[in-house]
């Protein structure tokens, strides 16, 4: 049977052929009858008061349906003018200034939200937006963390503080091991601000139907459910007239795992209304609105002994949460924290978080949120090491490596990683990459005046997000498998895939499990109406938790059918069993049933056990355990071009462990996008603020996202590490590879310019910083 | 104003306002979904069409520009039951993920190719430089299209746009049939 190998096979994607062909429907695709359209204006100040907003102009053009203000809302009777966070740091004294969907009296970043203009066309809507007059009054902009800290000025003057929270840690004895240390290093680490760019914009469409007073909002999102969750707060609607569609979804990388103010905004307007309202947010809006990722100072001091042992740590990791929270913005800088030990047995630790608030866009969840930070801070910390102590890089590595056999590993910040093998995945990569051998070729180019730089970054990361006493919001996720009764089945799953591949995953899975050909499998996702309640797809939790609660909801779907089939053959049902995807008695080759004809069996209702109820369907929730705990080696060459700082990227590979590969073309795909974006953060993209609060840069064509030309090729391989933390034995992969490959390619570049004394240089790397660094180098040396 | 164009093979008149941009015109007033806009600095390429058989991005051409030429969309490209090899390609190397750029690169592609069928690798990422894309590291994007140059070279002989593509209008989706969905023991049951 042929069913037996879907699980691990390369299985092209179900969802390519309305995405290859221009047939599938994102949020700008939809299309309802008498639409009318939302234009925003927006602060172009940093920080200032309203003084005033002049609408009529706008209202009174023919075109318009509509326009409101930040005080028409704070004084609207069914809505909650401000956004609700969701956090548990309570104990920390968060403090949680007002979020206003639309300013009230005092705009904080540049793109701030202050009125909304509601017309028949998307072109006539920002016609009339420009009509509307805002009178402002500057107040004095923050946009440096610390400048930020030391503050004032103050983003939020009521508080007193730009500090929003202070989360001190302390593990061991720190200050004996820097007492007792041979070495320490002490280096101020920047971790840049970057904008995650998915090619679609934030998009959206509500309708109100006000028949069935329900409200249907389609909106480009990675949570579906939360959304409707706390839209259901903020509009003070029951939850079960809320529906929200997340359609096909152009990209999310976290910036789509978050609830806007424009989504409670278009909601309400078009209960005001009475009509579909759709806004599709510019991709200059987006650069201002949508939330950014990473902006950390890291304050680091590592102690060692001469042998390379790391024996402390002290952090600062000091935050840029921007002005306001959105869903998630606190949480971030805390992950960082929990990731500071990486693959390291790291039992000294103290720190200290601190979030800032500035006048800034708000940074939240991307692409690795918060572990990648932690993750950059400790590599770099690893070679400077290396470096102080004459010694390979890899060698400390070695030595600093949590030891197989001490699995599971209780970290110094209380998780406890269940399994790794972290130096049986470097060797393989240091292998395949014939590191002496590069090492050699860099000694000899060297001579010849070109400068070669070798990079390794040894990371493990903390996804499958996670128990639900470790996350702001709930941690499992759930499914439903339908077993139709003409036989093809349906799954229903609470995560949201956008890109990521789950409707082919998950139908390989059950395609195997079930014995049914994939074809007559259907997953089903992105709309509370059709979906039991999921969390959504973030933290690399897609198919770790999600497609672990499909495996439980199969095993139930499974025991159900068996106890069909052994009363139709009269058999005990403890001889009964699923073997390669049907139903037979043990011992009997000639007893056969498929699924498909249980369900109809089920369906027909008349031929059951006693007691059985009719119907094969399942829904099932999954708690996980625990984290899961993917790593990997990468290892980045680059040559630095003396004349001219520019970097060129020779060689890429990475060998990553996620556990079992369900399909591994699908992750092979996730690893390449994670590498590039992760390398793009290291080499190119960096969001500038200047001193007035201005975003400068607020395009594509200011804002450096790579195109094909600047990516290398990447060689990829992998190891395999089982966990038991779920029943699929699998990890998540979808943001390994952004955080294995900036320390990687950082290391490689600094490396390159060792020679130049260069002992670390805040990303991005770009040939400008490297010129410079190295004719500084050349001009002491004169 | 009136503008008159060919678009997918297919004439057609509309009645435009003069600063209405193609990409809009396709979308809105033809509801060709499939050309998505993703910047409004003619930066992402996620827009692009061709233009008498060139690509063009259609945010920075304004509809009446389009008035008196062919323009072909991703929906002129190929259909799910007809594919076109670049979209084949973009499907069997895994050169998408979330989609959203997908249909302007195969565009873009497609015309990479017209210009040169037989591209290296340094050539095909050189001659996407016009289209981002945010989730493939372009990869496997790379991959399909000199996996699409291949099967292509091995097809045709290139003297226009026209033996490149199957440039029919899309077709109607046939109603789904049943047949091989519906198991055989539950087809007896129902005969």
């Amino acid at each position: 049977m042929a069913f037996t190998t879907m699980v691990g096979a390369r299985i092209r994607r179900r969802e390519d052929p309305r995405l290859i062909t221009g047939r599938a429907t994102y949020v700008d695709d939809v299309r309802q009858v008498n639409t009318c359209y939302a234009a925003f204006v927006r602060s172009p100040h940093g920080h200032a008061k309203i003084t005033s907003i002049d609408v009529a102009a706008a209202k009174s053009d023919p075109h318009v349906a509509g326009a409101w203000t930040g005080d028409d809302i704070h004084h609207a009777h069914n809505l909650k003018s401000s956004l609700p966070v969701a956090h548990k740091m309570g104990a920390l004294g968060l403090k949680t200034p007002p979020h206003y969907i639309l300013a009230l009296d005092e705009v904080r970043f540049v793109g701030e939200a202050v009125a909304v203009v509601i017309a028949d066309s998307p072109y006539t809507a920002r016609d009339a937006a420009e009509k509307i007059v805002v009178e402002y009054e500057p107040l004095g902009v923050v946009v440096d963390p610390l400048k930020a800290e030391a503050g004032p000025p103050y983003v939020h003057e009521e508080l007193g503080t730009n500090v929003a929270f202070t989360m001190p840690f302390k593990a061991g004895d720190p200050d004996a091991a820097f007492a007792a240390a041979d070495v320490t290093i002490k280096q101020r680490i920047v971790n840049q601000r970057v904008a995650p760019v998915p090619i679609e914009p934030r998009s959206m469409v509500a309708n109100w139907d006000a028949g069935m007073q329900q409200l249907t909002l389609y909106s480009a999102t990675q949570i579906p459910h939360l959304l409707r969750t706390q839209l259901a707060v903020v509009l003070q609607l029951p939850e079960n007239k809320i529906r929200v569609i997340a359609p096909e979804v152009g990209g999310g990388f976290g910036a789509k795992l978050n609830v806007y103010p424009e989504e409670a905004l278009i909601c309400w307007v078009a209960m005001q209304l009475g009509r579909p309202v759709k806004y599709i947010e510019t991709r200059s809006e987006c650069f201002q609105a949508m939330i950014h990722g990473r902006d950390q100072v890291d304050d680091i001091e590592v102690a060692a002994t001469k042998d390379g042992t790391i024996t402390a740590l002290r952090l600062k990791i000091t935050a840029n949460l921007g002005a306001y929270h959105q869903l998630l913005t606190p949480v971030i800088p805390t992950l960082t924290l929990l990731m500071a030990h990486g693959c390291y047995r790291f039992e000294n630790i103290e720190a200290e978080v601190v979030g800032v608030f500035t006048n800034t866009m708000s940074t939240d969840a991307y692409r690795g949120a918060g572990r990648p930070e932690a993750t950059f801070f400790i590599e770099r910390a690893i070679d400077m090491v290396a470096l102080k102590l004459g010694l390979d890089p890899v060698a400390v590595r070695r030595k600093n490596f949590i030891a197989n056999a001490s699995f599971p590993h209780t970290t110094a910040t209380g998780l406890t990683y269940d399994s790794g093998d972290y130096e049986t995945t470097m060797d393989k990569a240091l292998k395949l990459v014939d590191y002496d051998g590069l090492r050699k070729q860099q000694a000899d180019l060297r001579k010849q005046g070109r400068f070669l730089g070798i990079g390794v970054s040894t990371y493990v990361e903390v996804c499958g997000m996670g128990p639900s006493a470790a996350m702001p919001a709930a941690g499992w996720d759930s499914a439903t498998i339908r077993v139709e009764p003409t036989g093809s089945i349906t799954v229903l799953t609470g995560v949201s895939p956008h890109g990521q591949g789950e409707e082919t995953t998950f139908a390989q899975i059950v395609a195997d499990e079930l014995g049914v050909p994939i074809d007559n499998v259907t997953v089903v996702h992105g709309d509370t109406d059709r979906v039991q309640y999921g969390v959504g797809t973030f933290g690399s939790r897609g198919t770790a938790v999600g497609g672990s609660a499909l495996k439980l909801a199969i095993e139930t779907i499974q025991a159900k059918a068996v106890k069909i089939a052994a009363h139709q053959w009269e058999a005990n049902p403890d001889d009964v069993e699923y073997k390669d995807g049907k139903i037979g008695v043990k011992g009997d080759p000639s007893k056969s049933m498929t699924t498909p004809e249980a369900g109809f069996l089920a369906f027909m209702g008349d031929n059951l056990p006693p007691g059985l109820e009719p119907g094969l369907d399942a829904t099932r929730r999954f708690e996980p355990p625990n984290f899961v705990f993917p790593f990997g080696t990468h290892v980045c060459v680059v040559e630095v071009d003396a004349q001219s700082g520019e970097v060129k990227v020779v060689k890429y590979l990475a060998v990553d462990d996620c556990g079992r590969l369900l399909n591994p073309m699908i992750v092979e795909g996730q690893v390449h996008g994670g590498i590039a974006q992760g390398l793009a953060q290291a080499l190119f993209e960096e969001v500038i603020y200047d001193d007035n609060g201005q975003l400068l840069t607020g395009t594509l064509m200011d804002y450096a996202i790579p195109h094909a030309e600047q990516v290398p090729h990447y060689e990829l391989d992998h190891t395999v590490t089982g966990t038991t933390v779920n029943p699929l034995g699998i990890k998540g992969v979808g943001e390994a590879g952004t955080i294995g490959s900036t320390p990687a390619v950082a290391n490689a570049v600094i490396d390159a310019l060792a020679p130049f004394g260069v002992v670390h240089i805040d990303m991005p790397l770009r040939p400008e910083k490297l010129w410079t660094a190295m004719q500084a180098k050349n001009g002491s040396a004169t | 104003m009136q503008i008159d164009l060919t678009v997918n093979g297919k004439r057609t008149s509309l009645e435009v306002e003069p600063r209405l941009l193609l990409a809009h015109a396709l979308r809105d007033n033809l509801n060709l979904t499939g050309t998505h806009i993703g910047c409004d600095t003619s930066s992402c390429g996620a827009c692009t069409v061709l233009l008498d058989g060139v690509s063009v991005k259609s945010c920075t051409v304004f509809a009446v520009q389009a008035s008196g030429h062919e323009v072909t969309t991703i929906e002129g490209i190929g259909t799910a039951e007809s594919l076109h090899p670049m979209q084949e390609a973009f499907w069997t190397a895994h050169g998408l993920q979330c989609g959203y750029c997908t249909t302007g690169m195969i565009v873009s592609a497609v015309d990479l190719l017209q210009r040169n069928p037989d591209p290296s690798d340094d050539q095909i990422r050189a001659g996407l430089e016009g289209n981002l894309c945010r989730c493939t590291g372009y990869e496997n994007i790379v991959k399909a299209v000199r996996a699409a140059g291949k099967a292509m070279r091995g097809h045709t002989e290139r003297h226009s746009v026209n033996d490149l593509m199957p440039m029919h209008p899309p077709a109607e989706e046939p109603p789904p049939s049943g047949e091989g969905i519906i198991p055989p023991f539950l087809q007896e049951a129902h005969t």
